[in-house]
């Protein structure tokens, strides 16, 4: 843990000293970019280096939808099926998706390779359909497209 | 077209987003004029002559937020709303994609001019090129002595801190930006007080949208009065406008306000995709009021003319949907978001989008009853004025506005199980 209370350390130096409590988020995100997911026991353990109460990070932990409770897969694919999207094809897209890799929406593949998530707006309205793999914007995409990514990342 | 140009002035490059070239470009030279002849009082002057409304939806007049803030206050914050999550819209991306320089200057501008010396920027989680071009840039400020301590030498001292979200569209909310940027789920708060009075950590705070302070540098390059000139006359300057949906080219266009909507559809966006016939078009993110295509004749986009035709201009995100698609399904879309996002504190807001949600979802699935309609109408007028903040209105809006101008789609599906557009979303 001290290497993990080092970066922390470091994070915490970027923010006024009055504003602990705001640390929270960024916290949770770095514990999880570190770990992949989290537990009540990593929040416990933010809470107590920051001093504020337990229930305050468990709540942020189980009300933001980019921390994750559960374990995913290396990568994490989130399929954009909002307004712009679906009339572009989202709908087929993910169908196609999961086709693919074999899952449902939510669901891991069992060599945990890949995690497949539906999800609200990734604000490519203008260059949809998208997707994100990781931390990485797909955007205009198409069957051959997806095809093409999935084999690069395999 | 001839328009002076506020966001798209320079040709996008692979290092156009750098310090260097935005300096090239004139870059910083409105904070240098701001910081070494002009007080506070008169950065505010300016932004208050030159008309600019807020760019984030709500349209409330920039210099007069600023006004509102106690500037006597030992703390005064400054929070960029870059939480950016209203389907239709995603203008601000392009700023911290192209042009996070401009977005900086604007925020020291601001912090300027309301004694700020810590400023946020809540960027929207899920954006990762965003982060790491704002972070570079950032960097890049600070090197130069652009950022922090003793700004090009001045009294003036300003930290900006990027602060990311995780992934809750109701962070967009100014208040629960706030609560969230305090560590907290983000609950809406009860206005008054308004942030400005009372904001982050009881401190009076600005919250300005991504566009409208990156907007301040040309305000200040150019003067106020230069700026009221662009533009419709109580909707000054030029606005990001994005496209999506069923058109030849959906992307993002500057055009001033006043712009003609068919103008931009038809001409910019090169029309309906595939030739097909315009059915619909909902002017300023997902949460405004849908408008038949009849309806759209003569408007121009700014906040009057749109609100004239019964519907909102919002964030500048027109989604444009053709002939055939089915506008059961496309309010299930939009109902799932909604419900999905309700942050839960408010019941009229929590239960009834999911009601809303569970309704529409049984009529697509062809168990529709014959009451739904009117009990749908009646759930929107329990959540609508009678939650904390605007998301139980943005949630209730389009059922209101999809049931008045496309009801008798509605009365088929639940008549015959089915759609009277086989379902389609596509075209």
């Amino acid at each position: 843990m001290s290497c993990l209370t080092d970066k922390f350390d470091r994070l915490r130096r970027t923010y006024p000293a009055e504003m602990t409590s705001s640390l929270v988020l960024p916290l949770l995100q770095l514990m999880q970019e570190e770990k992949g997911h989290l537990t009540e026991s990593d929040a416990l353990f933010i809470a107590g280096y920051l001093g504020v109460p337990g229930m305050q990070v468990k709540e942020a932990l189980t009300w933001y939808s980019m921390l994750y409770r559960r374990p995913v897969g290396r990568h994490v694919i989130k399929v954009c099926r909002n307004i712009a999207c679906s009339l572009l094809g989202a709908e087929r897209l993910l169908e196609h998706l999961k086709a693919k890799l074999g899952i449902g929406e939510g669901e891991t593949t069992a060599d945990g390779r890949f995690t497949l998530l539906a999800v609200e707006c990734l604000a490519s309205c203008g260059t949809a359909p998208a997707m994100q793999v990781n931390d990485t914007y797909h955007e205009r995409l198409s069957e051959v497209e997806i095809d093409r990514i999935l084999q690069e990342l395999a | 077209m001839t328009e002076a140009r506020v966001f798209f002035n320079f040709e996008v490059t692979a290092d156009s987003h750098t310090l260097a070239a935005y300096r090239r470009r004139g870059g910083y030279q409105a904070l240098e004029r701001a910081l070494y002849s002009l007080q506070p009082t008169g950065v505010e002057a300016e932004v208050t002559l030159s008309g600019l409304r807020g760019r984030g939806g709500a349209g409330f007049p920039t210099g007069k937020k600023w006004s509102f803030v106690d500037k006597a206050s030992p703390v005064v914050y400054l929070c960029c709303n870059a939480d950016e999550g209203e389907p239709g819209t995603f203008k601000d991306r392009w700023v911290f994609e192209q042009a996070p320089h401009q977005l900086i200057e604007g925020v020291l501008l601001a912090a300027y001019a309301l004694r700020v010396r810590h400023a946020f920027i809540y960027l929207r989680g899920e954006f990762d090129l965003p982060l790491r071009r704002l972070r570079a840039a950032l960097m890049e400020a600070q090197d130069a002595g652009l950022v922090g301590e003793r700004i090009l030498g001045t009294d003036f001292s300003c930290d900006i801190i990027v602060h990311r979200g995780a992934g809750a569209y109701v962070c967009g909310e100014e208040s629960s930006l706030l609560t969230s940027l305090e560590g907290f789920k983000a609950y809406p708060r009860n206005k008054p007080p308004f942030p400005a009075v009372k904001g982050l950590y009881q401190a009076p705070t600005v919250i300005n949208n991504v566009e409208t302070l990156a907007t301040v540098p040309w305000i200040i390059a150019h003067g106020g009065a230069a700026y009221a000139r662009l533009g419709a006359e109580k909707n000054s300057g030029t606005r990001l406008f994005g496209i999506s949906g069923h058109v030849e080219r959906p992307g993002l266009y500057e055009r001033p306000t006043g712009y003609p909507l068919k103008m931009i559809i038809f001409d910019d966006a090169g029309g309906i995709r595939g030739g097909k016939p315009l059915k619909a078009v909902i002017p300023g993110g997902s949460s405004t009021p849908i408008l038949k295509a009849a309806e759209i004749d003569g408007i121009t986009l700014d906040a009057e003319s749109v609100a004239a035709a019964g519907s909102m201009l919002g964030s500048g995100g027109i989604i444009v949907i053709a002939e055939g698609t089915c506008m059961v399904r496309l309010l299930q879309v939009l109902s799932r978001f909604y419900r999905h996002e309700s942050c839960g504190q408010c019941t009229p807001c929590r239960e009834g989008s999911a009601w809303m949600d569970k309704i529409v979802g049984r009529i697509v699935a062809g168990n529709g009853d014959k009451g739904d309609l009117e009990r749908l109408e009646s759930i929107t007028r329990g959540i609508m004025g009678n939650t904390v903040c605007a998301l139980g209105d943005a949630a209730s809006m389009p059922v209101v506005s999809f049931l008045r101008k496309f009801r008798e789609e509605f009365e088929y599906y639940i008549e015959h199980g089915r759609s009277m557009n086989g379902g389609r979303l596509e075209i």
